[in-house]
């Protein structure tokens, strides 16, 4: 899904303040029906996270922690079953998942004597059985799960969404006969950036608009949506750095990228969101 | 005849200020004012001056363009205060008092008051008004130059030397010139007004710090005006002998190198030749002048059709050199209207040179911002000391094409500046760089990237060569002039230093320039300094082809391509780097003016003297030298040298390289050619890059003068063979290194700007070229595409494996003609041996024409040549794979493997098919011709049936007659010789003379033999002996052989013929190997000598054509085509139905072999009669 600065703006415009819940996402679904629910997602994630990160500070002060944690006892007081936690997230414009994390911390240090490590916190976040309080746990789980932009769940399924891109991508190196190092391969090398995949034999990739191909040196596989935050992220940490060592490259956002992004075609980082079909390999014409 | 020197004159009544051209010898009439020759020039230096190489040369250029020359800094102020320089001051001092040097042809029309200084205008002015001649100091008034038409001066006034010195170049007839005359007065004057031209100048320099902009602005509007060009008229000349002896003493100074910088003074004929208009030296000048002087104290240059005519003169001198120049400088050339008017011919060589030569149009290439790729072995965490080091070393290299980038995206941008867009972000680099000691990685780093990017052509702002003004051409004459001027502002856009600019950094090499200015890192200069030293002493001492592209072996050719593009490679990169050692070696003491006083000089000479060479550049210099690769190490020292400050010519290691750059220079003779020197092209890149750096402002002016020139010795003992005699230098290269010389282009072109209107000559004739063939994007062909791949193949994987791959594909490819040529060649030739003999005996003796015939063979085999690039193709498929997987490492990847081995196959079947296409049939050509001029030497134009050769028997103690002495008349053992034989039998004879019947039975046996015994026997001679031989059976045939005895019984018994018939069957049977031309038998000549006998005899003719059947040495079809021809002949009536006869007697003859029979019934006489009746 390759979309105009325009159309990402527009779908950015419906995301403003929308809790991260199933329920906001279908309503995007329906106001953009043309778009992959994954391409969704992925915008509304990375949206929701600039969301997040502009406001986190502001949850983190110690009144305001003070303060969910008072509304939370008073609100599982009245009624212990009711999605407390979760109304109060989205009451004070706050993710799930992040809201259970700072009663969840704050709960531990009233009831625990020392302070609780991040990992026990992680730990029971992802598995709330271990949380010691049996009304939180619940409160805890509901959070995480109606959470679809953070939350163990989400970072575990984003990660299985990538490691199955990369899988994907391998099959289709292997399908094309294009020989390539991985990233562990490059590792054990000792190189210092490593792409998912470097081609041992470079390929020319072909685009119909343009009226000249572009060499393939390395590609990597992004499975999410590139805007213009996180590209410019990876071009400062990742791609830069892998054309200052092996030359042009691709970059595949899966779940497609702002078009306007793609302007460093000339000078060596190619943007798709797909696996090329157009390409040439030394030797051959076209494969 | 050096260089003009413009001298600025003010005329104070007019208000219009005026320049004449003096020279020290020459003095050039005024150039119209405002207008100028050299106003492109000017401007050029201006900006080359400001876009100096360091910020700091950045100085004014206003003032210095009144004097000092194109790529004279403002360092020419160097003399100004006080003079008092060290030995070179002092050595000048000398050579414009004492020496004869300048002889001044011109000589002002003054009253040659020559004791009195002062009213001795001495730089050739004519006199001023009395007034003007009171006070000679105010005649030098610094008007602002843009007034001026200052032509260029280059920083050497070149002097010749003593005219007396110069045996050639001293023409008797100007004995009683007045070339002496008042010379030291002159000379001194000259060096004073010079002195205080300078003096103004620095003044000048310093306070205006900042270049007047006006400068280069103010021509225009007299650009217009000079569009009208006044026409220049040969008849007009005003004094052509003179002119003529000037033009040949100036051109035999350059042709002996007698001038620091060969193509200044090109340049400065070619101004001459296009100078627009003259102002008319005043008229009371000449007036008052007339009476007073002779005609030899005459301006030399009183009109532009002087000028022209000298420039022509000069031009046609050197025609040698201008016809190596590019075709557009020789096109513009060819198409100037006033050498076409002033020589014809001249003309009609350029055009010829022009039409002769190759266009060699370079295609820019994009300048590839290729990263230096990550190599494992060299770049993994195992090469550093320690973590940290490695993690930083991987951030600086993020950081280095972060701001390489940035500088691409802005420095082209107005007001980005280098040192304020990324100054900081540099230096915060270094000092994590000098924490973390990786220099040397960055330095590697650097280095590559800069040979990356800088080391093509195109990338460095090259110019292209060749026709690509045609395409313009196209859009009419009127738009032309500016469309040209157009095209040399987007082909070379900062090269507009003049024909001697100064050293600069065009293109990217800016960037790395500004990198080290900024980075300003001791420790980072210290390692860049090492690691070029050592790079330039690893390409310097590169092993380069020896050997001369061969015209007799082909496969060389093939090598040879690759090898003068490697050889230009590495001069390339040697020059680029040793350009950028050199400015960060002088770096610390460079500044733009030399030492002000004798004391401080000698206290920093004291200091610098005492620093080692940052690399031994002299015995580098020498062993090149000595090694006969100065073509190699000149250009690159030249550019090491040309960022020198002012103390490095004084320091004596220094000195004595610049006195060994001197002698060679001066050994550089370009009209000599000899065998084993060096050549044309090569010489011809040295005198340019040595002539730049002759001009370069911190290399002494005095320099060139004060070396004694001996010449240099060429240590003839060592020479084996070096790449200096190799023809390793095209034109392309020379253009590329020294990009100046397309100044003369540029002025030319600008004369046909200026001329616009009138332009024409044969510049519509020319076929325009599509701009297509000049744009076409590399990557939408498929070729392209996958030469590209190949490319970036090789660029993230090891260097060896490109090194493997090219050098299996080199070595292939050429193995690969080798092989074609042993094989499919082999076997053409051949055929075209076969072909050959059978075109021989179907035409018969009279089908000759060896050009003919090699026309008729490569007609029919040269069509097989195109087997070649099959059989190359295939030759190279299976040769190339294995010998890269021998080579590769065992553990490289299948896919890299193959890869590898496809793009070997690729490289070697196109280095070896694009020889074979081009040179195929020229080689199948002339190993025919050599095979078919072998044959028909062998064997004397004579067909014959290819016979095996043999040997002696084994017994043979090769005592047989030498056949040298059966053929020629040396008598030995015999008495007589095949040659006596047959002459004695042609005749005139004397009556007495002739032969005994045994003499010919001794001299046949004797033939027999001599061709058992082999020895000494070559073909010719034994195709001469058959020859004779044949020759003898015929007369004997015809019974034409004197035969001594009483006079009654001169003929040979018939037996005794027959016997010797016999004899020579078997000598013809067993004993010739080669082929005998026995259809000879059968010629009108030979059967012609039967019609003289009477009564005519038939019977041993017949005997001997059944014998030739029977023994098989003539087949029965052959021998009727034969007789069948004789038909043609004229005979007498009688002879004709004999002949006729004798043929049906011989078809009637059964085929069956019947010897005795035959004998017997031939041996009637009566036979012969009948036949002779019937």
């Amino acid at each position: 899904m390759i979309l105009t600065k325009a159309q990402y703006d527009e779908i950015a415009q419906c995301l403003v303040s929308v809790p991260p819940t199933r329920q906001s996402l279908r309503k995007l679904k329906q106001r953009f029906p043309s778009q992959s629910q994954a391409t969704l997602l992925s915008i509304f994630s990375q949206e929701y996270q600039k969301h997040i990160k502009r406001t986190h500070a502001k949850h983190h002060t110690l009144e305001a922690i003070e303060s969910y944690y008072q509304r939370y006892l008073n609100g599982v007081l009245k009624n212990g079953a009711a999605p407390v936690l979760l109304e109060l997230a989205n009451e004070v414009d706050y993710a799930p998942s992040l809201m259970a994390r700072i009663i969840l911390e704050r709960f531990l240090q009233e009831h625990e004597q020392t302070p609780p490590s991040k990992s026990v916190i992680n730990s029971m976040l992802r598995d709330p059985s271990q949380i010691p309080d049996g009304v939180l746990a619940n409160q805890v789980y509901q959070c995480v799960v109606n959470d679809c932009c953070y939350g163990p769940l989400v970072d575990c399924m984003k990660h299985a969404i990538g490691y199955e891109h990369e899988v994907l991508l391998r099959d289709l190196l292997l399908e094309k006969n294009l020989s390539f190092l991985d990233e562990d391969q490059l590792r054990a090398k000792g190189y210092d950036k490593t792409p998912d995949f470097i081609l041992q034999v470079p390929v020319v990739m072909l685009c119909p608009s343009a009226v000249e191909g572009h060499i393939i040196h390395w590609i990597e596989s992004k499975a999410s949506f590139g805007d213009e935050c996180s590209h410019h992220a990876y071009l400062h940490g990742q791609f830069w750095s892998y054309w200052n060592r092996f030359g042009p490259g691709l970059v595949i956002y899966w779940y497609g990228f702002i078009q306007e992004l793609d302007c460093n075609r000339e000078r060596g980082i190619l943007l798709k969101a797909c696996f090329p079909t157009d390409i040439v390999t030394l030797g051959h014409s076209t494969a | 005849v050096g260089r003009l020197e413009p001298s600025v004159r003010t005329d104070h009544l007019s208000g219009r200020s005026w320049v004449r051209w003096v020279s020290p010898e020459l003095r050039v009439s005024p150039v119209a004012s405002g207008l100028s020759v050299s106003s492109g020039l000017r401007e050029s230096r201006t900006d080359g001056r400001t876009s100096g190489w360091d910020g700091q040369r950045s100085g004014p250029p206003g003032a210095g363009s009144a004097g000092s020359g194109p790529g004279r800094g403002p360092g020419g102020s160097e003399e100004g205060a006080g003079g008092e320089n060290g030995a070179w001051a002092g050595a000048r001092r000398s050579r414009a008092s004492g020496s004869p040097i300048s002889p001044r042809l011109e000589l002002s029309s003054d009253p040659p008051n020559l004791s009195n200084l002062e009213e001795f205008p001495p730089v050739g002015t004519v006199p001023q008004g009395p007034a003007g001649r009171t006070k000679p100091s105010r005649r030098i008034n610094p008007t602002p130059v843009s007034e001026e038409r200052s032509l260029s001066k280059p920083k050497t006034c070149f002097t010749s030397p003593p005219i007396s010195c110069a045996p050639t170049s001293q023409p008797s007839a100007l004995d009683t010139s007045p070339w002496g005359l008042g010379l030291p007065l002159g000379c001194r004057s000259l060096q004073e007004e010079r002195e205080m031209l300078r003096k103004e100048r620095s003044k000048q320099l310093q306070q205006s710090p900042t270049p007047a902009c006006s400068t280069p602005e103010s021509p225009i509007p007299s650009r217009t005006e000079s569009l009208t060009a006044e026409s220049a008229d040969p008849a007009r000349v005003s004094s052509r002998q003179r002119l003529e002896l000037v033009a040949l003493v100036y051109s035999s100074c350059i042709a002996e190198n007698l001038v620091p910088n060969l193509f200044l003074e090109l340049f400065f004929v070619l101004q001459l030749l296009t100078a627009r208009r003259m102002v008319p030296a005043k008229d009371s000048d000449l007036e008052s002048s007339q009476g007073a002087l002779d005609s030899l104290e005459i301006p030399l240059f009183q009109s532009i059709h002087d000028c022209v005519f000298f420039a022509v003169q000069v031009l046609e001198h050197q025609f040698q050199v201008l016809s190596y120049l590019d075709k557009g400088t020789l096109k513009l050339l060819a198409e100037n209207e006033r050498l076409l008017c002033f020589s014809p011919a001249l003309q009609g060589r350029l055009r010829a040179a022009y039409e002769g030569s190759v266009a060699k149009v370079s295609l820019m290439m994009p300048p590839s911002a290729q990263a230096v790729s990550f190599q494992p072995e060299t770049d993994n965490r195992a090469n550093f000391f320690s973590d940290r080091a490695f993690h930083t070393f991987k951030k600086q290299r993020d950081v280095f094409y972060e701001v390489l980038r940035e500088w691409e995206d802005h420095h082209e941008e107005p007001g980005w500046d280098f040192e304020k867009g990324l100054g900081s972000k540099i230096r915060a680099m270094m000092s994590q760089l000098s924490a973390a000691c990786s220099h040397s990685h960055f330095v590697r780093l650097f280095q590559k990237q800069l040979l990356q990017m800088c080391q093509s052509p195109g990338s460095a702002g090259g110019t292209v060569l060749g026709e690509a003004p045609d395409v313009l051409n196209m859009l009419g004459a009127d738009k032309l002039g500016r469309l040209r001027q157009l095209q040399e502002r987007l082909l070379a856009p900062q090269s507009s230093g003049g024909p001697c600019p100064p050293p600069t950094f065009p293109g990217c090499q800016g960037f790395f320039r500004d990198f080290i200015l900024s980075a300003s890192s001791f420790q980072f200069n210290q390692h860049l300094m090492d690691s070029l030293s050592l790079k330039i002493r690893e390409l310097n001492g590169l092993a380069l082809p020896q050997h001369k592209p061969g015209d007799d072996d082909g496969e060389s050719d093939v090598d040879w391509q690759g090898e003068r593009k490697q050889f230009a490679m590495v001069l390339l990169s040697l020059r680029l780097l040793a350009k950028f050692l050199g400015f960060v070696a002088f770096l610390p003491y460079r500044g733009s003016e030399p030492p002000p006083t004798r004391e401080l000089q000698d206290s920093i000479l004291a200091l610098r003297s005492q620093v080692p060479p940052v690399l031994d550049v002299r015995a580098l210099l020498q062993q090149g030298l000595w090694t006969h690769r100065a073509v190699l190490t000149v250009p690159w020292l030249v550019e090491f040298l040309s960022f020198a400050d002012h103390i490095v010519p004084l320091l004596d290691y220094y000195r004595s390289i610049f006195t060994l750059l001197l002698q060679l220079h001066r050994s550089l003779v370009l009209s000599q050619e000899n065998e084993g020197e060096m050549c044309f092209l090569n010489k011809l890149l040295l005198l340019a890059v040595l002539g730049w750096l002759f001009q370069i402002p911190t290399v002494p002016e005095d320099l060139f003068f004060l070396e004694e020139g001996q010449a240099f010795e060429v240590d003839t003992a060592a020479s084996e063979h070096g790449l200096d005699s190799v023809p390793v230098v095209d034109q392309q290269l020379l253009y590329t290194c020294c990009p100046y010389i397309g100044e003369l282009r540029k002025l030319l072109a600008s004369w046909v700007s200026g001329s616009s209107g009138r332009s024409g000559g044969f510049v519509r004739k020319i076929t325009p070229t599509t701009t297509s063939s000049l744009g076409t994007q590399p990557l939408q062909t498929s070729q392209g595409l996958q030469a590209q791949l190949a490319q970036a193949f090789f660029h993230n994987q090891p260097p060896s494996l490109r090194r493997t791959v090219e050098f299996v594909a080199e070595r292939i490819g050429s193995n690969c003609v080798k092989h074609i040529k042993a094989t499919l060649v082999a076997d053409l030739v051949h055929q075209a041996e076969s072909l050959l003999q059978e075109q021989l005996v179907t035409r018969g003796q009279e089908g000759g024409d060896p050009a003919q015939l090699l026309e008729i063979l490569c007609s029919q085999l040269c069509p097989h040549g195109a087997q070649a690039l099959t059989q190359g193709q295939e030759f190279c498929q299976r040769k190339s794979p294995a010998a890269v997987q021998a080579l590769l490492p065992e553990e490289t990847p299948a896919a890299v493997l193959s890869s590898a081995e496809n793009i070997a196959v690729e490289l070697a079947t196109e280095k070896a098919c694009s020889w074979l296409s081009a040179n195929i049939t020229a080689l199948i050509r002339r190993e025919v011709k050599a095979a078919v001029s072998r044959i028909l030497r062998t064997q004397g134009l004579e067909p014959a049936a290819r016979v095996e050769r043999r040997g002696c028997s084994r017994a043979c103690e090769h005592h047989a007659p030498l056949p040298s002495h059966l053929i020629s008349e040396i008598k030995v053992s015999t008495s007589c010789c095949m040659q006596d034989v047959l002459s004695l039998a042609a005749g005139p004879r004397d009556p007495e003379e002739g032969v005994s019947p045994e003499h010919l039975e001794q001299l046949l046996s004797q033939l027999g033999q001599s061709l058992r015994c082999r020895q000494f026997l070559c073909p010719p001679a034994e195709q001469f002996l058959a020859k004779c031989s044949v020759e003898l059976a015929s007369l004997l045939v015809a019974d034409q052989i004197p035969i001594l005895g009483p006079p009654a019984q001169h003929r040979l018994e018939r037996g005794q013929a027959r016997r010797l018939l016999h004899m020579l069957l078997s000598l013809w049977k067993d004993d010739f190997q080669g082929p005998v031309p026995l259809q000879l038998l059968l010629s009108p000549r030979n059967v012609g000598l039967l019609a003289d006998t009477r009564p005519r005899e038939w019977d041993l003719l017949l005997f001997l054509l059944r014998e030739l059947v029977e023994q098989g040495l003539m087949g029965r079809l052959e021998i009727e085509a034969c007789l069948g021809s004789l038909h043609e002949a004229q005979w007498p009536g009688d002879f004709s139905e004999e002949l006729v006869t004798l043929f049906q007697l011989f078809l009637a003859e059964p085929h069956l072999p019947e010897p005795q029979l035959r004998a017997c019934e031939l041996v009637q006489p009566s036979r012969g009669t009948v036949l002779a009746q019937s």
